[in-house]
């Protein structure tokens, strides 16, 4: 990697990010309106005694999701285009190292998310009283760290992609699981052993288990940290695989 | 001095059909090379392969002294895809600039690609708003922007006014003074004329490597489409009848 070939690539993207003014208002709005459905979806539902409301519950775990799917879906998209048109390949024959390329998506749509998550995280706690016994900032910082995960896998992905058709349905097969088993729908620990099992190699498990030690204590836990050290593992890993299947030349 | 480029019995498939037949070819320094010959004869599988990115069944490409492809070289060559590859949503200035930097080259590097290539008046407009032919140019500013020793140039003048690419050839000419290898491909006879040397390819089998003076005293004839039409019939006696 070279830092100014890394910096001037993170600078790129954001920048066509910047010119594509309709995808930067979606990306700030949409996680507000569907964090606004999910408030009144649940403002008449009592809690439980002695466990955060339905929408803390909810909410939180929300924000990490938006990131992680939205960011998923923005690099799958722009690496495939990276590929059709062309500049991939001329990217490949100029001293642009692989990994300048992947990490500096990881750091630029990283970016991206950490505002999202920012926007996403003052709506749900300025407006909506978002309640959690932790700090805001950690978790904004586990949904940007879902937003490098999300970026990684997508990275990984758009390798099995041609098309496009192909690219968007990476996105059940990548995302839908990992929000099904994540925990919130059923408690891990209630799921049959299998699906525990699959459970616990799923990156997002750890990411919602950090959100959910962070809404339930109020200073970082040891299990929080090792979460988001795993997190943190698996985007890097899926990075460098990511890298492996980047080939210089083809046929 | 050694070729710019060396071609060795290069033989490339590609989806699963031999698409190079053992090409040995060598291109000279400083000079402007022409690679012709109509669409689907293997002249982009050929830049590929000097350019690096293209897996090669057999053969060797030997590139300003080492193997194509190799890390060094990604400094020292310079490659314009067929389609444009520059990024639409960004300006052209933007585009020329990222390139610059990659190259290790500054902003005003960038800007003076721009305007070489004559889109200083559009260099602040998105590529994704541009006509094909400026859009074509604007992404050779960026293969042009690192000032590399061997630039390999896939169809560059297509869609360009003769004006504009008459500026464009002498472009070409005023780098290969200063001892710059060019590689030009197209399937525009006339601008064979235009070329230092020539090679002629055809279903992916070299039929002519000389200069332009050569390959018409080669064919007999002046007129170096004529000369090519020559050139193509001798190479395959059992096609001379047809049409």
């Amino acid at each position: 990697m070279n830092p100014r070939i890394l910096s001037a690539t993170v600078a790129r993207i954001l920048r066509q990010l910047r010119h594509d003014k309709r995808t930067v208002a979606l990306l700030v709005a949409v996680p507000t309106v569907l964090l606004t459905l999910v408030y009144y979806m649940y403002a008449d539902q009592p809690a439980p005694p002695g466990q955060p409301s339905t929408f803390d519950r909810i909410a939180l775990v929300m924000l990490g999701f938006f990131p992680f799917i939205i960011m998923f879906l923005v690099t799958s998209i722009a690496m495939l285009r990276e590929r059709t048109t062309g500049t991939l390949e001329r990217l490949l024959t100029t001293p642009l190292a692989k990994t300048d390329l992947l990490f500096g998506y990881g750091i630029a749509f990283g970016l991206a998310g950490a505002v999202q998550a920012g926007i996403a995280s003052a709506v749900a706690y300025w407006v909506f009283g978002l309640e959690t016994a932790g700090s805001s900032a950690l978790v904004i910082m586990i949904a940007a760290l879902n937003a490098v995960l999300a970026v990684a896998l997508g990275l990984l992905c758009s390798a099995f992609a041609r098309t496009e058709f192909q690219a968007v349905q990476f996105m059940p097969v990548v995302v839908a699981p990992q929000l099904l088993l994540c925990g919130l729908f059923v408690p891990r620990d209630e799921m049959a052993g299998w699906l525990q099992a699959t459970s616990d190699v799923l990156p997002l498990s750890y990411a919602v288990e950090a959100l959910q030690e962070v809404g339930a204590h109020a200073e970082p836990t040891g299990t929080m940290w090792r979460d988001v050290a795993i997190v943190a593992a698996a985007a890097v890993l899926a990075l460098v695989l990511a890298a492996a299947t980047l080939r210089r030349r083809s046929g | 001095m050694a070729d710019a480029i060396a071609v060795r019995g290069l033989v490339v498939d590609r989806g699963g059909r031999r698409v190079l037949h053992g090409i040995d070819a060598t291109v000279p320094r400083g000079s402007v090379t022409g690679l012709l010959g109509p669409s689907g004869s293997g002249k982009t599988t050929l830049m590929r392969a000097i350019v690096g990115v293209q897996v090669i069944a057999t053969g060797t490409v030997t590139v300003l002294g080492t193997p194509a492809g190799s890390p060094p070289l990604r400094h020292r060559v310079g490659y314009l895809t067929q389609a444009p590859s520059v990024y639409a949503d960004l300006t052209v200035r933007e585009n020329a600039r990222y390139f610059a930097t990659l190259h290790g080259r500054d902003r005003a590097e960038a800007d003076r690609a721009v305007a070489d290539v004559g889109l200083a008046s559009a260099a602040g407009q998105l590529v994704g708003t541009l006509s094909g032919g400026q859009r074509s140019r604007a992404s050779l500013a960026c293969a042009l922007v690192g000032e590399p020793e061997l630039i390999v140039l896939d169809e560059p003048t297509v869609g360009q006014d003769p004006v504009l690419r008459a500026d464009l050839w002498a472009r070409f000419h005023a780098l290969a003074a200063t001892g710059t290898t060019l590689l030009v491909s197209s399937h525009v006879m006339d601008e064979a004329a235009r070329c230092d040397r020539l090679l002629l390819i055809r279903d992916g089998r070299l039929i002519a490597d000389d200069t332009p003076a050569a390959v018409r005293a080669a064919a007999g004839v002046d007129d170096l489409d004529e000369a090519f039409l020559r050139l193509i019939r001798a190479a395959e006696p059992d096609r001379s009848g047809e049409a």
